[in-house]
């Protein structure tokens, strides 16, 4: 962003320490400004009142014209228009032709919501037995606590679209009775469980390990088993603290369903491209990214409405 | 207290007890006997051993070497269930540690129900009943971080005797508590211990021990030092560290 962080208005006003702070960290002044549901800390950021709105609302519009202008005046932006923002295009690709050889880019984005919604219970699922495993201390459980370390570098070092690949064609490949013979949508979802389970199951054992270590010996000193004191003592608290890194994951995974579609399977991504191909231009993209746009921005804000409660819900703790 | 085979009429009987965490000693050979009924209360200097002791009894540390008998049985043989041995013993710590997420009944009937079975409603009945005689009737539907610390450490308490322990460890109970808040807890193990509750308690509150102990055990760098009825080692200690441990309190105003 060629923004000069002084043309902010806020970076001149003295008695608006947040919007300064906000400039001063290189944050975009409408960052520091007008959204103020970002939840980072709207306190330390938030001017006086009426004047601070009056502000932010000059400095978020400077920063959106000086965006819209670099698009509008470039030289060749009556033809990138066209290519990437063609209403009639992109009307076209939303609810697809097959006649045509192209199929509904918002239909296709509820293949993505559908591989969301499945993987994201198995990776609820998977993560979680791999951080108990790796959090386990029996000496019997060793060779499993040395599997679940292995898994957990593999594939959170293994780029995604190098696994999407290696299970979406090598499985097949093996001619394996059942599994050698599922449809793309399945693969994709197997891998997007595998690789995010490895990301996922740390986050549940930071989570683990947030809960004292005195709460265990109180559920142990009561006499609960180790199960029962993990049951109802330990993971609800762990799964507590962890929500907001939970659901930042699950924002990511959300657009990463669209690597499912090198398989061949129609998502949302792979329609777009499908549409491309077949009408030449690329307003296709475009719904496809305010599609996946609509999807994530909703449990993004959410997740900040969940860290801004807990925030104030420890705030009010301390107090106490 | 040589006898080598389980002695059936003590609640509490340790033989030669050892621990280390790692190359540090920190329970040098403890012998202690508690009869049933019996309250006995460990003082010493922090770092003395007395709260090592109580986890040890209540088999939430593993034993060095030595041999724990609880109601007659020898809960450091092998193949004991531990779950069993806690549910007969109740330990209340000195930080309190309830269940944040769980309300005061939640909190009382949770092991109760999930430990020994008990049907929802009787645990719940239990637990109405215990929190009502002590006082706490009007907070059970609270969350612990609601109460003020005394209120938390007697829910600590009742939390612990829901399962009808035997016997009670209380390990420095009122070490965290402002001191306006200690009267209601002692007040609370003073009628525990009226009603005829076998209980080792770790203190620092010495007027407190010599009103309710039957006993009182000296601890200094892992061996119990001296022991005796609480006016005897109050006011006539025979062992010099004794002596010198009881003038500092004195010198400190804390008896």
């Amino acid at each position: 962003m060629s923004t000069d962080p002084g043309a902010a208005p806020g970076g001149g006003t003295g008695d608006q320490p947040g919007m300064t702070l906000g400039s001063g960290l290189g944050l975009g002044p409408q960052q520091a400004g007008s959204f103020g549901t970002t939840g980072r800390g709207p306190r330390l950021l938030s001017g006086g009142g009426r004047k601070a709105t009056i502000v932010s609302t000059i400095s978020t519009l400077v920063v959106l014209g000086a965006i819209g202008a670099v698009f509008w005046l470039a030289p060749g932006s009556a033809a990138f228009r066209h290519a990437f923002f063609s209403p009639s295009n992109m009307w076209q690709a939303f609810i697809g032709d097959p006649k045509k050889g192209y199929y509904s880019v918002g239909e296709a984005i509820w293949l993505n919501i559908r591989m969301f919604l499945a993987a994201e219970v198995l990776i609820l699922i998977l993560s979680l037995v791999i951080a108990l495993i790796r959090q386990s201390t029996g000496p019997v459980l060793f060779p499993l606590r040395v599997l679940a370390m292995v898994y957990v570098d593999f594939f959170r070092g293994v780029p995604l679209l190098l696994v999407v690949y290696a299970v979406g064609l090598g499985v097949p490949a093996l001619r394996l009775p059942v599994i050698s013979y599922q449809s793309s949508t399945i693969y994709g979802i197997a891998v997007l469980t595998l690789s995010y389970s490895a990301y996922v199951s740390e986050v549940y054992r930071a989570g683990l390990n947030s809960v004292h270590q005195s709460q265990v010996a109180a559920a142990r000193s009561l006499g609960l088993s180790q199960w029962s004191a993990l049951r109802y003592v330990i993971l609800p608290q762990a799964i507590r603290n962890i929500v907001p890194p939970l659901l930042n994951d699950f924002i990511s995974l959300q657009k990463d369903t669209a690597l499912v579609g090198v398989l061949g399977a129609i998502e949302a991504l792979q329609a777009a491209d499908i549409y491309a191909s077949a009408v030449f231009n690329y307003s296709s993209f475009t719904v496809a990214a305010i599609l996946f746009l609509v999807l994530t921005i909703p449990l993004a804000r959410f997740t900040d409405r969940l860290i801004e409660r807990d925030r104030r819900r420890r705030l009010a703790g301390v107090l106490r | 207290m040589t006898a080598g085979g389980p002695v059936t009429g003590e609640a509490v009987l340790v033989q030669d007890l050892h621990k280390s965490f790692g190359p540090n000693e920190v329970l040098r050979g403890i012998d202690l006997a508690v009869a049933p009924h019996e309250v006995v209360c460990l003082i010493g200097a922090s770092g003395s051993g007395k709260s090592t002791l109580l986890r040890c009894l209540n088999l939430l540390e593993p034993i060095s070497s030595g041999r724990i008998f609880l109601l007659g049985q020898e809960v450091t043989a092998p193949g004991i269930d531990a779950n069993l041995v806690r549910r007969k013993v109740g330990i209340v710590f000195q930080s309190f540690n309830l269940f944040p997420h769980m309300t005061v009944l939640r909190n009382v009937t949770l092991a109760p129900v999930k430990a020994l079975g008990m049907p929802r409603a009787e645990a719940v009945a239990a637990a109405r009943d215990l929190l009502a005689r002590f006082g706490l009737a009007d907070k059970q539907d609270e969350y612990p971080d609601r109460l003020s610390g005394g209120q938390q450490q007697r829910v600590a308490i009742v939390r612990a005797l829901a399962m009808q322990p035997q016997i009670m460890l209380l390990d420095e109970v009122t070490s965290a508590l402002d001191p306006e808040l200690v009267a209601e807890v002692l007040d609370l193990l003073r009628e525990l211990a009226a009603g005829g509750m076998t209980m080792v308690i770790a203190t620092h509150e010495m007027s407190f021990a010599r009103d309710v102990a039957s006993r009182v055990c000296f601890l200094e760098e892992g061996l119990i030092i001296e022991e005796g009825r609480p006016a005897d080692v109050f006011t006539a200690p025979r062992d010099e560290r004794t002596q010198r441990f009881l003038r500092r309190i004195v010198e400190a105003g804390r008896m």
